[in-house]
């Protein structure tokens, strides 16, 4: 993740209008670059584009104007049998484990289905026992049970069904996947887990994410860069440490704060001051907390503790 | 609002045991929870999916759909008479009264062919002893106080007219027109935006404030927890491992699954 190299992917004035009349623009001359190895958060609240976006980066839609370059190449410059050969680079992981699986398929032939389409290996006479081999390693990489690949959907979990994606995701061994909400359905003990797995098979395979979030506080988590979307258009776009600690736009601003703090005496001292309307109380406030790990509540006694307000 | 003082409680759950007796199998979805809140306190009752918190939520208005729910066990007492005794005409007459829902989802909970306005006036025509007319000031004057711009027109409206945050103020509005003593919120804000989450919660707290109601809070979300919550019931499996005043249970779990779920809520402010 060097300056220098040159961005995996590059949104350059990207533009998408729906329904041909004006007023109806899902995104507005978007420009972003993601570098290899990074997980850069695209962020907003719902209809905001970020999902347009998405599928424009994958060419799974047209764009109105403006172009996307994977790797150097302009996807929509390519003919459909180069398209083919670019997207096995780039996969995707959806929100919902289960409405993105073909609930009649085994989780052998929902895993294969990249396999089959991209990899020459998976079919022929020895295909069928080839793509099982590959398709037990990939699920015992995401931390299930390589023996699971005559079941169904049904049988399985919410989190393992999103480990399923992501095994059939990575299959290809793509260098950018896409991860639209991938844990927003999830439990939270759950989605700790398999944002774990997704950090673990970043390193391991050199993998690069674009990061598709409504939650900053597990954006804040996962990210390297974030970029910030409303209303179609990228409002501000940084580290993720410069966006977390100094929001440059109001919206950006707007957005931390409604964030509710999982801390009982920091969340009621923050809502008290912004009822107050003093704002640089709940700024000092949040800063003099240090490391604000919420076990050792009981070594920082507060004054306003009783919860009284 | 309030700090947690020594106000009797409107509302007590002892022991409540909820099954599901279903073809093949009998499911214990709540086993042996009890829980009480008294007037202008929230209790916050947290949990995962299948943790039996929503199972626990529909009981308090006996709303679990019976058969295949079986109360197996235990009491439900507003202001000391038990609930489950009760049969439905009685139920009708104390929910949207003294007790009152609202629920995760305002597009399905609403009726998308009846005008926003009517839905609200209708609790208090339910319950008798007001005129169309007053019914229609009254709700008028809640779809005001629940922060809808412009009442008179919106009133008129349809469900699919309002966005996801108006709607979810039309359901507030219709839940507490009559003054209920008791609201049952199950994840209100949970399909929200943050930022409208972040008003309804602040709009919720308000209208506690105002009105002295004691609010059961069903989240899986601990941020939520925090801001709001008095006092915390933690549910695992159907009971509840952990119960006590929010401050202590953030600073001090006991419980070991209250501490997993306490460490696997990402947070803002990681060092990172």
């Amino acid at each position: 993740m060097t300056a220098t190299a040159p961005p995996l992917l590059e949104l350059d004035a990207l533009r998408k209008e729906f329904g041909g009349r004006p007023g109806s623009v899902a995104v507005d001359d978007v420009s972003l670059t993601v570098h290899e190895g990074e997980t850069l958060a695209l962020v907003g609240e719902s209809g905001c584009g970020k999902t347009t976006l998405t599928r424009l980066l994958l060419r799974l839609l047209e764009p109105t104007s403006g172009t996307v370059r994977f790797d150097g190449t302009d996807l929509f410059a390519l003919d459909a049998a180069a398209l083919r050969g670019v997207r096995r680079e780039m996969q995707v992981v959806l929100q919902d484990p289960y409405s993105s699986m073909n609930p009649r398929l085994r989780i052998v032939d929902i895993v294969a289905e990249p396999l089959v389409t991209h990899d020459p290996r998976a079919r022929g006479r020895r295909g069928r026992a080839w793509t099982r081999q590959r398709v037990g390693e990939l699920l015992e990489a995401v931390g299930l049970d390589g023996t699971i690949l005559d079941r169904y959907p049904h049988e399985f979990s919410g989190g393992q069904r999103q480990r399923i994606s992501i095994a059939r995701a990575i299959g290809l061994e793509p260098r950018l996947v896409v991860l639209d909400e991938p844990t927003s359905a999830l439990d939270v003990s759950v989605q700790a887990r398999v944002l774990d797995l997704l950090a673990e098979l970043q390193q391991r395979l050199g993998l690069t994410y674009v990061f598709v979030s409504h939650n900053l506080a597990v954006v804040r988590q996962v990210a390297d860069r974030v970029a910030v979307m409303r209303r179609g258009a990228l409002v501000e776009v940084g580290t993720a440490h410069q966006v977390f600690t100094a929001p440059a736009h109001p919206y950006t601003r707007q957005l931390l704060d409604a964030v509710p703090i999982p801390d009982p005496v920091k969340a009621r001292r923050t809502r008290r001051a912004a009822l107050a309307g003093d704002e640089e109380t709940a700024q000092a406030g949040d800063g003099k907390t240090g490391d604000g790990k919420p076990g050792d509540g009981g070594t920082a006694p507060r004054p306003a503790h009783d919860g009284a307000r | 609002m309030t700090s947690t003082t020594a106000a009797s409680p409107v509302l007590e759950i002892h022991d409540l045991r909820v099954d599901f007796r279903l073809a093949a199998t009998t499911v214990h979805a709540v086993r042996g929870v009890s829980f009480s809140v008294a007037p202008g306190e929230t209790l916050a009752v947290v949990g995962e999916s299948g943790s039996g918190k929503s199972a626990t939520a529909l009981s308090a208005l006996r709303l679990n759909p019976e058969p295949p729910c079986v109360y197996a066990g235990g009491h439900i007492l507003l202001d000391g008479k038990d609930l489950l005794t009760r049969g439905e005409r009685e139920l009708g007459r104390i929910r949207g009264a003294d007790l009152s829902m609202i629920f995760q989802d305002p597009m399905t909970s609403l009726d998308p062919l009846q005008r926003i306005g009517s839905q609200v006036a209708e609790v208090l025509r339910h319950h008798g002893g007001h005129s169309r007319a007053e019914a229609r000031a009254a709700a008028l004057s809640a779809l005001d106080e629940v922060g809808i711009p412009d009442p008179e027109r919106r009133y008129r409206q349809y469900p699919h007219e309002l966005s996801g945050g108006l709607r979810q103020r039309v359901m507030i509005a219709a839940a507490l027109v009559a003054r209920p003593r008791v609201l049952i919120a199950d994840e209100p804000t949970t399909a929200l935006d943050v930022t409208v989450q972040r008003q309804i919660l602040d709009l919720l707290v308000q209208l506690q404030q105002r009105h002295g109601m004691a609010v059961v809070l069903i989240t899986h979300d601990l941020g939520v927890v925090a801001e709001t919550a008095d006092r915390v019931v933690v549910m695992h499996r159907g009971e509840a491992v952990e119960t006590g005043d929010v401050h202590d249970v953030f600073a001090r779990p006991e419980d070991p699954y209250t501490r997993r779920l306490l460490d696997a809520t990402p947070r803002l402010e990681t060092a990172g």
